[in-house]
């Protein structure tokens, strides 16, 4: 059985890539007594996972958090038993996390769009991929193709190429004019984009073809090859493997679950970083995607919002808001065009949990009737994958989270666990 | 939508509104059917899908035991989507006093030809070894099933679609009765026959039907194959569903083909809110961990909430409401909508047809309750 713990948190801080580290130390330097939970062992988030490079701005952060007094957590919020309390589960352990205020820096996924192969093994979000390969996946001499969209793209590029890979060619779906504004921006200032990348070096010699995207991934047991759409024409490139994202979408599930209002498909916030629910506040990803900087403007302003430092606070706004526009001209820049749409063929799976194909979706008018009728996000992922695919495809919108956030053991969502009270099974008319 | 004539038109496309459509168009009358959401998206969407004879009276007996005849009868043309599984009920007891209401429970079945069979504390622990040794045994009741309620409701609609029924659906109704239906959005369906199936809703529709909400809860698991074979439900079971007053939890969970695990069950009257309530919820848990404490470590990947329609004498209403002559009522089916919902729509379109009934019809009558409602 597991053993339950219970923490009381002045400011209660929820994911621990750059924003919520970011908040964390701004009010645990205030003063307040400040509990950041990841369901990582390692912070960063996805973003700085494991990067501990001396005087990155990963590592200036981190550093920065273990010395303000912040208590880290590990475990993956799942339930809200009663306002003001968060459940996290670990291992063996489940954490009941009270708080006065709870910041929510819950971060992003990438987005997979379902084409034929895509379940085929080797082909793999390109965090994915990215995030195997600092585990110890080796790649010396594996041939990869990067597609799909964002900036993310190049980063993964660089990264496997710094550890051996061959990349064959990045496709990006977006348009050289789309891109044009981008390429100036990303020259001029790549930390803007990549915190710890000096992509202009680590790119050099790759092939990067706009205006590509990939239609099918083959091979018998593994991608052995993958055919891409270039400019109008198609073009079969053989590989090991296939790093696939297009782009970023918010994890917003918390939000939802704890009410927050939700507007195109991110937490809705103020200046100050408050969400529509007292006391809640929502910072990075979840409120836009925006990129590192970005995040940690925002966990900064969360943080000394959550600490009563609204002064301080404000004198942020400023910078903010420069990286807001930014944010946006990238959102426009990687906007997906509308041909993706057409990637299924109608036996393409699209919900990889419960095995739902193209052709058993594409009649339902909604996310709930599809849902109903074909199972479609009812499985393990609870949705966070064919959610957004089918956001895209069909313009549907996924309906209310369903708790628990994440799959969790029933014990743990039945109290069954170490010293919590156990209460009598009060069977009304029972045994 | 005002120019079209119907013979009917059914308000509510759950279960048992398609069942009604189903069955009215098989008899050849024109339907309509008007649902304020889509097919199958209410109690039909939240319930487990056991399709089990029930032994609470007589008359539920009844109806539940034709009703799941009538699924046998259907179960060579259901699609694949439905997942019919005929895996059998196994009425668990926990102790001595419980194995007399077995040996009572078999005898009741046994006069009206229902096989089942005895389980001593090891034969169940053969067939279900997730379940706590030390329990006293069983009743394993054969003919029960289960099967997938939203793709069961979309193949009764779309059989009455092929006869020629029409479907307005995402139409919330306004008002029903006086042979028409009329939507929020103004417009109005006539018939010479309205059927309040709305589950629920029936009361607001149609002001006098006595009908409330009875929350439920369910926790669905990641896939286990293997680990239950057959529905398992207490013996307490009868007694606390049964119980009108109080919220109560029983240990009721159910193998899906998937190879999933789905746990029920709880029961609260006054609770109109969909959130999952996390004290019932745990209890009903717990309760879940005594019988089958494997379950303890596995995944839950969701939980959700459902609104039975529950009479004050926990039988449906079936046939005539008494103060308007064109409405007709089935609805208030409790817990055993998916079961009885075949069965509802034969004898109600029997009673509209002329034709005899294969059961008794007088236990469902709405006129049981609605006397003083006829007098004013």
């Amino acid at each position: 059985m597991s053993r339950r713990m219970r923490q009381r948190f002045e400011v209660l801080v929820v994911g621990g890539g750059p924003a919520g580290i970011a908040a964390a130390v701004r009010a645990a330097e205030a003063g307040r007594r400040v509990g950041i939970v990841d369901d990582n062992a390692t912070l960063g988030g996805q973003i700085w996972r494991g990067e501990s490079e001396a005087g990155s701005e990963a590592s200036r952060w981190t550093e920065r958090l273990r010395s303000s007094g912040a208590s880290l957590l590990r475990g993956r919020i799942f339930y809200q038993p009663e306002p003001c309390v968060l459940l996290a589960e670990a291992d063996d352990l489940v954490q009941e996390l009270s708080y006065e205020k709870l910041i929510l820096a819950t971060g992003a996924r990438e987005r997979f769009l379902p084409f034929p192969g895509w379940t085929l093994p080797n082909v793999m979000g390109a965090g994915g991929l990215q995030a195997m390969v600092k585990c110890g996946l080796p790649m010396q001499g594996k041939r990869v193709v990067v597609a799909g969209t964002g900036p993310l793209l190049l980063a993964v590029a660089a990264y496997l190429s710094q550890h051996g890979a061959e990349i064959e060619m990045i496709c990006e779906q977006a348009s050289w004019t789309s891109l044009a504004w981008f390429s100036v921006a990303l020259l001029a200032q790549p930390s803007k984009i990549f915190q710890g990348f000096q992509l202009k070096k680590e790119l050099v010699g790759i092939k990067f073809s706009p205006n590509s995207w990939p239609v099918a991934a083959s091979g018998r047991t593994t991608v052995e090859s993958v055919t891409i759409s270039r400019r109008g024409k198609l073009e079969t490139i053989p590989c090991d493997y296939l790093a696939c994202g297009f782009h970023l979408v918010p994890n917003i599930e918390v939000p939802v679950v704890l009410g927050c209002e939700i507007q195109d498909g991110c937490a809705r916030v103020d200046d100050l970083q408050r969400t529509s629910v007292a006391e809640v506040f929502c910072a990075g990803e979840p409120t836009g995607i925006g990129g590192v900087e970005l995040s940690l403007i925002e966990g900064e302003i969360a943080g000394l919002a959550a600490a009563g430092r609204i002064a301080e606070a404000s004198s942020l706004f400023g910078k903010r808001e420069k990286l807001r526009l930014f944010a946006k001209r990238l959102d426009r820049t990687f906007r997906l065009r509308s041909e993706l749409t057409n990637l299924p063929q109608p036996e393409t799976i699209v919900c990889r949990c419960e095995d739902v194909r193209y052709s058993h979706l594409r009649d339902h008018i909604s996310w709930r009737a599809a849902k109903l009728q074909t199972r479609c996000g009812m499985g393990a992922c609870q949705g966070r994958v064919c959610g957004p695919a089918t956001q895209f495809l069909f313009k549907w919108n996924p309906d209310s989270v369903r708790p628990p956030i994440f799959p969790a053991r029933i014990e743990s969502l039945a109290g069954l666990t170490g010293d919590s009270k156990q209460e009598l099974c009060e069977t009304t008319g029972g045994r | 939508m005002s120019h079209a004539t119907y013979d009917v038109v059914v308000v509510g496309a759950g279960i048992v509104g398609a069942a009604c459509a189903d069955e009215f168009s098989r008899r050849g009358m024109r339907v309509a059917v008007v649902d304020c959401e889509m097919v199958g998206s209410g109690a039909t969407a939240t319930g487990m899908g056991h399709i089990v004879a029930m032994d609470d009276s007589n008359a539920q007996f009844a109806l539940t035991r034709y009703s799941q005849q009538l699924w046998q009868t259907l179960r060579p043309e259901l699609p694949e989507d439905v997942e019919y599984d005929q895996c059998g009920t196994i009425w668990v007891a926990a102790d001595e006093e419980e194995m007399i209401e077995v040996l009572r429970k078999r005898d009741y079945y046994g006069q009206r030809e229902v096989p089942t069979e005895v389980l001593d504390s090891r034969t169940l622990l053969r067939l279900e070894p997730n379940l706590r040794p030390g329990l006293a045994g069983g009743l394993l009741v054969m003919e029960d099933a289960v099967l997938y309620p939203p793709c069961a409701a979309h193949f009764l609609m779309e059989r009455a679609q092929k006869r020629g029924a029409t479907f307005h659906l995402g139409q919330p109704v306004a008002d029903a009765g006086q042979g028409r239906v009329r939507m929020r959005d103004g417009s109005e369906i006539s018939a010479g026959i309205i059927v309040n199936a709305a589950g629920a809703g029936a009361g607001h529709l149609t002001p006098g039907v006595e009908i409330k909400k009875r929350k439920g809860h369910l926790v669905i698991t990641d896939r286990y194959a293997g680990f239950l074979r057959h529905q398992l439900v207490e013996l307490g079971y009868l007694k606390s569903a049964h119980s009108i007053s109080s919220d109560s939890v029983a240990f009721n969970v159910q193998p899906r083909r998937t190879g999933q695990i789905l746990i029920g069950s709880s029961r609260q009257y006054g609770a109109d809110h969909h959130e999952v309530d996390s004290g019932i919820l745990a209890r009903m848990l717990q309760r879940a961990c005594e019988y089958l404490p494997g379950l303890a470590q596995m995944s839950a990947i969701r939980t959700w909430t459902g609104f039975r329609a529950a009479t004050p004498d926990k039988l449906p209403f079936i046939g005539p409401w008494p103060v308007d002559k064109s409405l007709f009522l089935a609805t208030g089916h409790e817990g055993l909508g998916i079961t009885t919902s075949l069965a509802t729509a034969r004898i109600l379109v029997d009673q509209i047809t002329g034709t005899k009934p294969e059961i008794p019809i007088e236990p469902y009558l709405p006129s049981r309750v609605a006397k003083e409602h006829a007098h004013v």
